[in-house]
């Protein structure tokens, strides 16, 4: 064997076979020497720093010729203890952490724990009609943000670049309103138990009305780029094939699950914060395959800004509403508000404690240093994420501070389909069907 | 529950929960029928398909309208099949623990999450085992998605799901020693090494003491 002088391509002899190591660019001198040795099998790690594996994910594939034989997924490079950590602090606290769980859905992160923890303080009939309507129209907007970076990087991995672009310009568009509306373009801590941080500002429903306009003139760039484009379908269709009876013993839901034919979206079957009152189609295709999933995605966007219209129509109606429950020992002290130095507590809530009431002072210190108490018990809650069931269970002892916090992530559950996607399929098919999945590691590891 | 307070702190009145942290378990009784709603339709179709109801179930629990069936371990895998073929509980949605050190004897619980899409149900299963002997039967078999549940909960509580295909760590590196997510494992407390230095565990620095 010739010796290796490639600096992106060296190798050395192990007691398990020859192991290379490849980085990028020129391979041409690892092709030749691998061609030359006799063995056909060979197992490629792909990962976890590998652009096109969707985040910090390890695949382990066993190959063939090119032919994938078995495929593995190493998880757990994001690992961050957030479950542990939510046992230390108090209940509201706890929508810091777990927002920063499935960091491209943390609204719905936030939703998911706050149904959660009003369905243990029984408190879910008092949330203000006007915080859920706020609700509903957040998590869609989030499901847009969240699709478009599925459906660029999606198509970005595949060697599209330019759906990547149009797609971050109009996930840049859905973060503007975040930053509007909670001061934060992600991990906003938005969505409070008992209700919402904050209400809207002034102008937030025009800026909202006409950012749905500008969204659904610019979905179309994305359309006219990737849907029946030839190149794009050679790609996806028939690839990453997994179907419906694949989909339940796996519990596969979202996209994937719709991709089916089966029209199952929790916002419809089991309704939760008053989707019962809005309407909207659930988009499903029966192709079971990657291009199947990327059409249900684009179709969704449609549908979400249909939502965020009606919440719209509802919210002017709704002027004036508290966007906090009424109970004191619940609800959150201070309302935030923008000061000269950035987002913070209000001046006169400020005002308030520091200068007026003794009696507010000591209310605001101990719900915030101790929080509330929360019943003992433990819940289920499950929303529909973008990328699928998203629920929480959640344990309490009766105290201030969560007993157990676990959290269901979709994308955790949705990658263990990974290999029956992908086994007996091509190199280049993993890529588009991990994509398919739209994997968040964040959610994943936790 | 023997764990008392946070980083060393005692007896200081600081009430950010570091000094007073104090975990006491409150047990949930038993619930009597009528369950309400689609419980009692789901107790009696199991009683109906599986004979040994009244054996395997320990206790039935409905709280904030979500129905908990207790399952004796060496029932499970059977319950767990019943529930899947003739009740139409097509996906086990999650499986998730709870670590109760003050239950002496069942200290560590195993929670499924069962949804069935055709009867637009959910239902919970909780099996509890103790932490000498945490052995369960895996249901892999029966569902495959709970592969990766299951060795969450292996890597996190060291609950032992027997014939499980691989039941390695998933989130914690292959070498880790002990559970985290157990109530005696300290938040933090690993000594970090970073090229060399070590960065002490929040535990053993000055200011917390």
């Amino acid at each position: 064997m010739t010796t290796f002088t490639d600096p992106y391509a060296s190798s050395q002899e192990t007691t398990e076979g020859r192991v290379y190591s490849v980085t990028g660019g020129d391979w041409d001198a690892l092709v030749t020497e691998i061609g030359a040795t006799k063995e056909e099998r060979v197992v490629l790690n792909m990962g976890p720093q590998h652009p096109s594996t969707h985040g910090v994910l390890r695949l382990i594939l066993e190959l063939e010729g090119e032919t994938i034989t078995e495929t593995r997924c190493g998880i757990g490079y994001l690992h961050t203890g957030i479950e542990k950590n939510t046992e230390f602090r108090n209940w509201t606290q706890g929508v810091t952490f777990v927002t920063r769980m499935d960091y491209l859905s943390p609204i719905f992160n936030e939703t998911a724990y706050c149904l959660g923890v009003e369905k243990l303080l029984g408190i879910t009939n008092d949330v203000t009609e006007r915080a859920t309507v706020i609700r509903v129209m957040m998590m869609e907007f989030n499901r847009i943000s969240s699709h478009m970076v599925a459906l660029g990087t999606g198509a970005l991995e595949l060697g599209a670049l330019s759906p990547m672009i149009f797609a971050f310009r109009e996930r840049e568009k859905v973060l503007d309103i975040f930053e509007l509306l909670s001061g934060l373009r992600m991990n906003m801590a938005y969505i409070r138990p008992g209700g919402l941080a904050q209400d809207l500002p002034d102008d937030a429903l025009s800026k909202i009305k006409a950012t749905v306009k500008d969204l659904r003139h610019s979905f179309k760039d994305n359309e006219k780029l990737l849907v029946g484009n030839s190149i794009f379908m050679k790609r996806t269709q028939g690839i990453g094939y997994l179907d419906l009876a694949g989909c339940t013993t796996l519990g596969i839901t979202g996209p994937v699950l719709r991709a089916t034919g089966l029209a199952w979206d929790l916002r419809k079957a089991q309704p939760y914060c008053g989707y019962e009152n809005y309407e909207f189609d659930i988009p499903t295709t029966d192709s079971c395959d990657v291009y199947g999933r990327f059409l249900i995605r684009m179709q969704e966007l449609e549908q979400s800004l249909r939502i965020i219209e009606q919440c719209v129509s509802k919210l002017e109606k709704l002027e004036g509403q508290p966007v906090m429950v009424a109970d004191k020992k619940i609800a959150w002290p201070s309302q935030l508000s923008v000061g000269a130095d950035g987002m913070g507590n209000s001046l006169n809530h400020i005002r308030e404690i520091m200068g007026e009431s003794m009696e507010a002072l000591i209310h605001h210190f101990k719900l915030v240093t101790e929080g509330f108490r929360v019943p003992a018990g433990q819940v289920y809650t499950a929303i529909e994420s973008p990328r699928g069931e998203l629920g929480a269970h959640l344990v309490s002892d009766g105290g201030t501070r969560p007993y157990r916090v676990h959290f269901r992530d979709p994308s955790f559950n949705n990658l263990q389909s990974t290999a029956a996607m992908c086994e007996g399929g091509q190199i280049s098919d993993v890529i588009a069907a991990v994509a398919s999945i739209d994997p968040v590691m964040g959610g994943v590891d936790r | 529950m023997s764990e008392k307070g946070m980083f060393g702190i005692q007896g200081s009145g600081d009430t950010s929960g570091f000094g007073g942290l104090v975990n006491t378990t409150a047990t949930i009784a038993s619930t009597e029928r009528p369950f309400g709603g689609y419980f009692d339709q789901v107790a009696d179709d199991l009683e109906r398909a599986y004979p040994l109801f009244s054996d395997a179930i320990e206790k039935v629990v409905v709280d904030r309208g979500e129905l908990t069936l207790f399952v004796k371990r060496d029932r499970l895998f059977d319950v767990a099949k019943i529930l899947r073929d003739q009740l139409r509980f097509e996906m086990c949605i999650s499986v998730s623990g709870v670590h109760y050190p003050s239950e002496s004897g069942r200290e560590l619980h195993s929670v499924y999450s069962l949804l069935s899409i055709t009867r637009n149900q959910r239902i919970r299963l909780e099996v509890c085992v103790s932490e000498k002997d945490p052995h369960l039967p895996s249901l892999v078999e029966v569902w495959a998605g709970t592969n990766w549940h299951e060795r969450e909960t292996y890597d996190m509580f060291g609950i032992i799901f027997d014939n499980h295909p691989g039941l390695t760590r998933i989130l914690m590196p292959d070498d880790w020693s002990g559970f985290p997510q157990r109530k005696d494992y300290p938040l933090g407390g690993i000594e970090i090494e970073y090229k060399g230095a070590t960065v002490p565990a929040p535990s053993e620095r000055r200011s917390y003491k």
